[in-house]
């Protein structure tokens, strides 16, 4: 794929209304749908109107008076972009008296813009350069001695790109990008007529203003004015290649648009259907990582986690992987190792390292990430649709009435859709969000939430069975729905169960915290306010009760008759880029790829065939079993690809002590984090640019990644997983990723249809894509629901036993930021960490107040698992007697106070629930400092001995 | 107890009615304040309640009490209607204006008020959008759009919910109308949106008015509360301008409203399909929605009886500047602009001669004596290269310096601009800089006219703009006369056919027709008219 830039229609498609108009333009027939706009019908009919204004982002505006037409029988000059067409209107595009005006416009742009081209960053790239040469201006009359905008200091404070306003046109491309694709509002117009100017917020900097640098305005600007800094360093891009990002779970795709070798910038791709050509700071600008220096090249071995690390060769680290896990299975039996799957690989390189575990290592004892995210969502869809997935595309949102979200914190954890279900929200959706803190969808510009009810952490199940018994006892349920799609006599035991008197919003006001009127409010909007559609995320999952919280909100969506069609649904947020996908291809201890139990004897048997091997039809060990296994003496030797499970895992302690019970710990990654300080072996791994594979995103779909570049480690993931393999005797033969997706695709029914040159040819595909469904499934449960009948599942409430007191009288509750992503290996090395370069712990002001603690001030947080420090956040986003912190950086630690409760179905960690005591602090605990030691310790690399 | 009349309006109080107000309630007079009567020579005036009927006295001062009591005083001016100034007048509009106390129900109803909307509201919806359409009233803000169509399109919109606009911002240079209608006869106006809201369908409506009007925004007020009862379930409110000329234009009028920056909007959509929040919207002049009362009480006919060509009905004509009888003249279209500045004006108030009119505020095109002929009409004057805008006419003398005027409508619109298009934004300080260059060149060559002294507000080495760009030099470029004169030409060309809104593409009105008619005072020697569209 070459470099050219992506067609620009100038205005968004017309709104559909089916109906269809006919007019000609420049003497060719045209025929479009009504509402198109006279610029759009030009482009798609292969003209090209001159434009600086318009593009096809945002809505038409009309202000550079560039696109100027002739229109038969009409007065004057229309604008092309705001004028939309019409059935047998006459339009001109070309005429010697619209080149007259438009060479005016233009005269008086350039009499108050640089002549600077050929040093300018954009030269090459720039609409303003491209519509100069193309309405032939030659002269500009009016000199270059009056009035000017240029001269003014560029705003460099952004990490990642720059703002000229010398170079500013006017447009308002990035005020209407920022406004209309992000929904921030950050930027604005200030100043009338010759001094307007773009300004940030009230006249600040970029990096101090309210700016969430999604990059939206950099795209949409015409000019040099806002632009990459990347490309003022490297120079303007000459290829491009579409990939899939590598951050959260709604999987956007990019253009990654390159200089030979070099990455210059990552640009949202238009056509991506989960992204629609928008993008965030972390997708846009946060690649960084993928250079940066602390990134490890070489294989490195040691005996001792207590030595430094010695580097090896490929073949040297390979064997000796190998070696020692066969010597540890021929001491401690077959059992006694296993691994761990990651969820920002690719789906080949997952399948692959499930495959070495059940091939090679010949037990099932592989586990992912998702244990400590998701599981309870596969577990309680599976259990009441049939299905471990979310129902809907991100489009569907579009469609959604009212909106629901519930533990969800999208504008920092998914802020791409965020901005969608904003833009929906700004159409006049109405929003109720359950969520003990008061996030950024409760209440910002534009939008604000119906309902906000700030529960105590831990009563979800309570919350929503209330909501459920608002929905029964006041009769708003679809009788015709469930009557049809799911079992009467289930509903009617569910029913009665939700309607009991103690499950009354009024009954559990005293649990939950909000006001009963307050609940039966939210719960009426849901149930009869039009579409309803329910996104959730980790606030869901992570508790105790994860599944039956789950299970709660399906009943929920199931009694409205929100299931099966667009604008409705049960929608987890997925974390990470493939966490769906690792899911998917097998990487639970008791289910092959597609969500087939080990115990199915057709199943295994089919990848018995396909592998040569007999499988063990045991469920293996989850993540947590594995620790504990390792200090019991039994588990002995670990593979963990892509995941740092030493950060991220509840109860750090614990996690420490499994691993430092282990004799042998493969770590492979891009980066010494912090379960390599407890391994033996290191494996350099590839970054997303440096590989081909697939994604699979929230709402399952299978993208592309593309490798853009070569491994700087010298293989790609899958190819380290594949020597391993061998050398493991396996034999295995992949070629390339699009080998290991047809042995997918023929051992798995729902990804049957799934093929590289599908997914060319089409660019994403949403599974189940087989023959029953060629063409993917953008809604599941249609017709039907997978599992045949919708099970209402009685969810009755369970109180976590972690349980606040007088030693630990206050709520803790933790989760992610914009900037960064999960335990930060990636993010903390871009210069994300300009907006949040530690984790701060967000308190009301009343507990600081009785604390004695200002904002700013170093704090002890512990808890019954442990104790760190940070510096205290005092601010009403959190309510009263909660406490809210991020795990973005293992200085903190914050795993170190979560705890070992988990949910009772899947073992999901209950992070979102840790009953804590605050209280001032001079600075790091002695702990924080004993493992800081111990972490630069174990980092530590033999020089090499001289070669030569 | 005598009853006397004087005038609460902006202008009879600055020229010092409330002292002659307070003077004859010491005299323990019964003083019943006003509106306007529309004649600014003749304030402060009083009427005295007589058994011949109210003789009027005016220009009078506190001092006067007595003599004017007396019936003795030399101002005297018998019954204010039969002074010429009035008696050529069709007060259709501004009847009750100057006559009636603006906020006493009591007089309303007893001068026609409220017939026009029983009437409506006894009718069809339908029925009342026709008969609008049949006056032939045209918009007059000054774009004279006809009304009644404008309100079909809103009445045929389906939506939840629509509004009603008054644009009140009236920010035209020598206009007052507005002003002296919501000081006057603030029901009026109340009346006629609430027809409008009738018509359309719409449940709220909102009055727009500048901030310098702080007597019309006050006196609506007190109008809309002691009238709420009677427009119900209609409902209204005021808003106040920001102080932006551009806010004048309708959508961006409507974005102000909305709460944001007040910029112009493109069309379409048209508001009458997607105007405030969205909805249809019926947004029309002050005077376009005084006038529909009575229309509906009196009938499609009685108004459109009055008038000249397409052009039906009264047009309220407001003559300011240098004119020696300043004021509010309704008139039937058709009146030709000399009768209006010399035999209703009686010429300027300095004595000279009359050297140029400008009609239509501070985009309309200045006119010499030469087109005097011209009939008060809307397609008359866009004949002849002008517009009648909101209908002020600003008179000027023979020590006017044209050139200056033309630089001065640059500076208008480079100080008013929204900033959104390019041809106003850019164009309007470049066509500022050419005005300077060739008034620059033109006192270097004709050093008699060095110094020459303007009667309008355009100055040179001051003010906006001029301290960044007068002492600028240019060079690179032919700044000869000529040169500049023809970039000049290019300029408004693109600024009056490349603009988002009329004040760039108006700006050229006035710059062209000094150009066109007053060729000396740009430094030619011989009309160059030739290149004008």
């Amino acid at each position: 794929m070459s470099f050219n830039r992506e067609t620009d229609h100038g205005t968004p498609p017309a709104i559909a209304t089916g109906k269809n108009v006919t007019l000609t333009i420049d003497g060719q027939s045209v025929t479009l749908p009504e509402g198109t706009s006279i610029m759009r019908a030009a482009s798609l009919t292969g003209g090209s109107i001159p434009k600086l204004c318009a593009t096809d982002s945002v809505e038409s505006f009309g202000s550079c008076r560039l696109c100027l037409v002739e229109v038969e029988g009409r007065n004057g000059y229309p604008a092309s972009c705001t004028t939309p067409v019409a059935d047998g209107m006459v339009v001109r595009t070309q005429t010697e008296r619209l080149k007259q005006l438009r060479r005016g416009v233009m005269e008086l742009y350039i009499s108050d813009h640089p002549l600077d081209c050929l040093t300018c960053g954009a030269n090459g790239d720039c609409e303003l350069q491209d519509q100069a040469g193309a309405v032939g201006l030659r002269d500009v009359r009016y000199g270059y001695d009056g009035a000017t905008n240029m001269g003014q200091a560029k705003d460099q404070s952004n990490p990642y790109f720059d703002f000229d306003p010398s170079k500013c046109i006017v447009c308002s491309r990035c005020v209407r990008a920022c406004e209309e694709v992000q929904g921030t509002f950050a930027l604005t117009i200030e100043n009338m007529g010759f001094d307007s100017k773009v300004s940030a917020s009230q006249g600040e900097d970029f990096l101090g203003s309210e700016c969430v640098s999604c990059g939206a305005c950099v795209q949409a600007c015409p000019t040099a004015s806002l632009i990459e800094k990347a490309v003022v360093e490297i120079g303007t891009p000459d290829r491009a290649v579409v990939t899939t990002c590598a951050y959260c779970g709604v999987g956007c795709t990019f253009r990654a648009e390159m200089r030979g070798e070099e990455l210059v910038r990552m640009v949202p791709w238009k056509d991506g259907k989960a992204n629609r050509g928008h993008s965030c700071v972390k997708g846009r600008f946060a690649w960084g990582y993928a250079q940066h220096q602390d990134r490890i090249l070489n294989p490195m071995i040691r005996a001792s986690v207590s030595e430094p690390w010695r580097e090896v060769s490929w073949d040297e680290a390979i064997a000796h992987t190998a070696s020692e896990f066969r010597r540890i299975q021929a001491k401690y039996g077959t059992r006694s190792i296993g691994g761990i799957t990651s969820s920002r690989c690719t789906n080949e390189e997952t399948f692959l390292v499930q495959k070495l575990i059940r091939q090679g290592f010949g037990n099932n004892n592989v586990d992912t990430c998702a244990r400590v995210c998701h599981s309870p969502t596969g577990y309680g869809l599976s259990q009441t649709f049939g299905t471990s997935a979310g129902t809907q595309d991100f489009d569907s949102v579009m469609a959604a009435d009212v909106i629901l979200v519930i533990g969800a914190n999208p504008t920092d954890g998914h802020p791409v859709f965020a901005s969608r279900m904003k833009k929906r929200l700004r159409q006049g959706a109405k929003l109720i969000v359950i969520d003990p803190r008061r996030t950024d969808m409760v209440q910002s510009p534009h939008i604000a939430a119906e309902h906000h009810l700030p529960l105590r952490p831990g009563t979800n199940v309570a919350m929503l069975t209330a909501i459920a018994h608002v929905v029964v006892t006041e009769k708003l349920y679809d009788e015709a729905f469930i009557r049809e799609r799911c079992d009467w006599d289930e509903f009617a035991d569910w029913a009665e169960f939700v309607s009991e008197p103690a499950r009354s919003p009024e009954a559990i006001e005293p649990l939950t915290g909000v006001k009963a009127d307050e609940v039966r409010a939210a719960a009426r909007l849901y149930a009869t306010g039009g579409n309803g559609a329910i996104y959730y995320g980790l606030g869901v999952t992570e508790h105790s009760q994860g599944s039956s919280t789950v299970m709660a909100i399906a009943n929920l969506a199931m009694a409205t008759g929100n299931v099966g069609r667009e604008g409705v649904g049960v929608n987890p947020l997925r974390g990470q880029n493939n966490v769906q996908g690792a899911c998917d291809m097998g990487s639970f201890p008791h289910e092959f790829s597609g969500y087939r139990h080990v115990s199915d004897t057709a199943t295994r048997s089919m990848f018995e065939r396909a592998w040569g091997v007999a499988l063990d039809a045991e469920p293996g060990l989850r993540i947590p079993n594995m620790l504990d296994a390792a200090t019991d003496g039994t588990f002995k030797g670990l593979f963990v690809q892509g995941e740092d499970i030493l950060q991220s895992d509840p109860n750090t302690h614990h996690v420490a002590a499994g691993l430092a019970a282990m004799e042998c710990v493969v770590v492979q990654d891009l980066f010494l984090n912090e379960t390599a300080n407890y391994a033996h072996i290191f494996l350099p791994g590839s970054t997303f640019l440096e590989k081909d594979g697939t994604f699979t995103n929230a709402e399952r779909r299978i993208q592309r990644v593309r490798k853009v570049m070569a491994p700087l480690n010298g293989y790609a993931d899958w190819e380290i997983v594949q020597l391993v393999a061998n050398a493991l005797d396996l034999g295995w033969t992949y070629g390339h990723p699009s080998e290991i997706m047809d042995e997918i695709a023929a051992l798995t029914p729902t990804f049957a249809g799934v093929h590289y040159d599908r997914l060319e040819a089409e660019g994403s595909l949403q599974w189940p894509a087989n023959d029953a469904a060629p063409d993917g499934t953008p809604t599941m449960h249609i017709d039907g629901f997978v599992r045949g009948k919708g099970k209402f599942v009685v969810t009755d409430y369970v109180p976590t036993d972690e349980k606040t007191g007088p030693r630990f009288p206050l709520l803790l509750t933790t989760g992610r930021i914009l900037s960064h992503y999960n335990v930060g290996a990636q993010t903390r090395r871009t210069a994300n960490t300009a907006w949040h370069p530690e984790d701060r712990l967000e308190m009301h002001p009343s507990d600081a107040d009785n604390r004695g603690l200002k904002d700013g001030d170093w704090v002890t947080l512990r808890s019954r698992a442990g104790e760190t420090t940070l510096r205290a956040l005092v601010t009403e986003r959190v309510a009263p007697g909660v406490v809210y912190t991020t795990f973005h950086h293992p200085e903190t630690q914050a795993n170190v106070i979560t705890t070992d409760y988990s949910d009772w179905a899947t073992n999901c960690p209950e992070y979102k629930v840790t009953a804590v005591q605050v209280m001032a602090s001079n600075g790091p605990s002695d702990w924080q400092q004993d493992y800081a030691r111990q972490a630069r310790n174990s980092r530590r690399i033999a020089p090499l001995e001289a070669a030569e | 107890m005598t009853r006397v009349f004087v005038s609460r309006d902006m202008a009879s109080v600055a020229l010092g009615a409330d002292d002659v107000a307070r003077a004859f309630g010491d005299a323990g007079c019964e003083v019943v304040r006003t509106g306007s009567r529309g004649l600014f020579s003749i304030e402060p005036l009083v009427e005295v309640e007589t058994d011949l009927g109210r003789i009027g006295f005016g220009p009078v001062g506190p001092g006067d009490v007595a003599a004017v009591l007396d019936g003795a005083h030399a101002a005297r001016l018998g019954k204010v209607e039969d002074l010429p100034f009035f008696v050529g007048q069709r007060r259709f509009t501004f009847a009750r204006c100057g006559v009636i106390d603006p906020l006493s129900l009591a007089d309303y109803a007893a001068h026609g008020g409220w017939q026009g909307l029983g009437t409506a509201r006894a009718q069809a919806v339908q029925q009342v959008v026709d008969t609008v359409k049949a006056s032939g009233l045209r918009g007059r803000g000054g774009a004279g759009f006809p009304t009644g169509i404008k309100w079909q399109t809103v009445l045929d919109a389906p939506a939840d919910e629509k509004f009603i606009v008054c644009n009140a911002d009236e920010g035209d240079s020598g206009t007052f109308a507005d002003r002296m209608l919501m000081e006057g006869d603030p029901f009026c106006l109340i009346e006629g949106m609430a027809i409008a809201a009738h018509a359309v369908g719409a449940r709220h409506g909102y009055i727009y008015i500048r901030s310098e009007y702080p007597f019309a925004i006050a006196t609506m007020r007190a109008a809309i509360a002691a009238s709420a009862h009677i427009v119900a379930p209609f409902t209204l409110e005021v808003r106040e301008g920001a102080g932006a000329y551009v806010c004048g234009e309708e959508t961006a009028l409507l974005d102000s409203i909305e709460g944001k920056r007040g910029q112009v909007r493109a069309k379409p959509p048209l508001p009458a399909l997607q105007g405030l929040f969205g909805r249809p919207t019926v947004i029309n002049n002050v005077l376009s929605l005084a006038a529909v009362p009575f229309i509906l009480a009196q009938g499609a006919d009685a108004y459109a009886a009055v008038g000249f060509g397409r052009s039906r009905g009264t047009m309220p004509v407001q003559l300011a500047g240098n004119v020696r009888h300043g004021g509010l003249y309704e008139v039937g279209f058709g009146i030709t602009l000399g009768e209006l500045v010399n035999d209703i004006g009686g010429g300027t108030s300095s004595g000279r001669p009359v050297r140029a009119v400008q009609v239509g505020g501070p985009l309309g095109a200045y006119f010499p004596p030469s087109m005097f002929h011209l009939p008060f009409d809307y397609e008359a004057f866009a004949a002849a290269g002008g517009l009648i805008g909101h209908a002020g006419i600003t008179v000027f003398d023979d020590s006017v310096d044209m050139a200056h005027m033309a630089r001065f409508a640059m500076e208008f619109c480079a100080a008013e601009s929204c900033g959104k298009c390019t041809p106003c934004r850019i164009g309007s300080t470049r066509g500022v800089e050419i005005m300077d260059r060739i008034i620059g060149a033109r006192d270097t060559s004709h050093p008699e006219d060095k110094g020459k002294v303007s009667t309008g507000s355009a100055r040179t080495g001051e003010g906006y703009l001029d301290r960044a760009l007068y002492s600028r030099a240019p060079n690179r470029i032919d700044v000869s006369i000529e040169a500049q004169t023809s970039l000049l030409r290019d300029l408004a060309d693109t600024m009056k056919y490349g603009s988002l809104c009329a004040l760039g593409g108006f700006t050229p009105y006035p710059v062209l027709s000094a150009l066109d008619y007053f060729p000396e005072d740009f430094g030619a020697s011989a009309p160059i008219k030739e290149a004008a569209e």
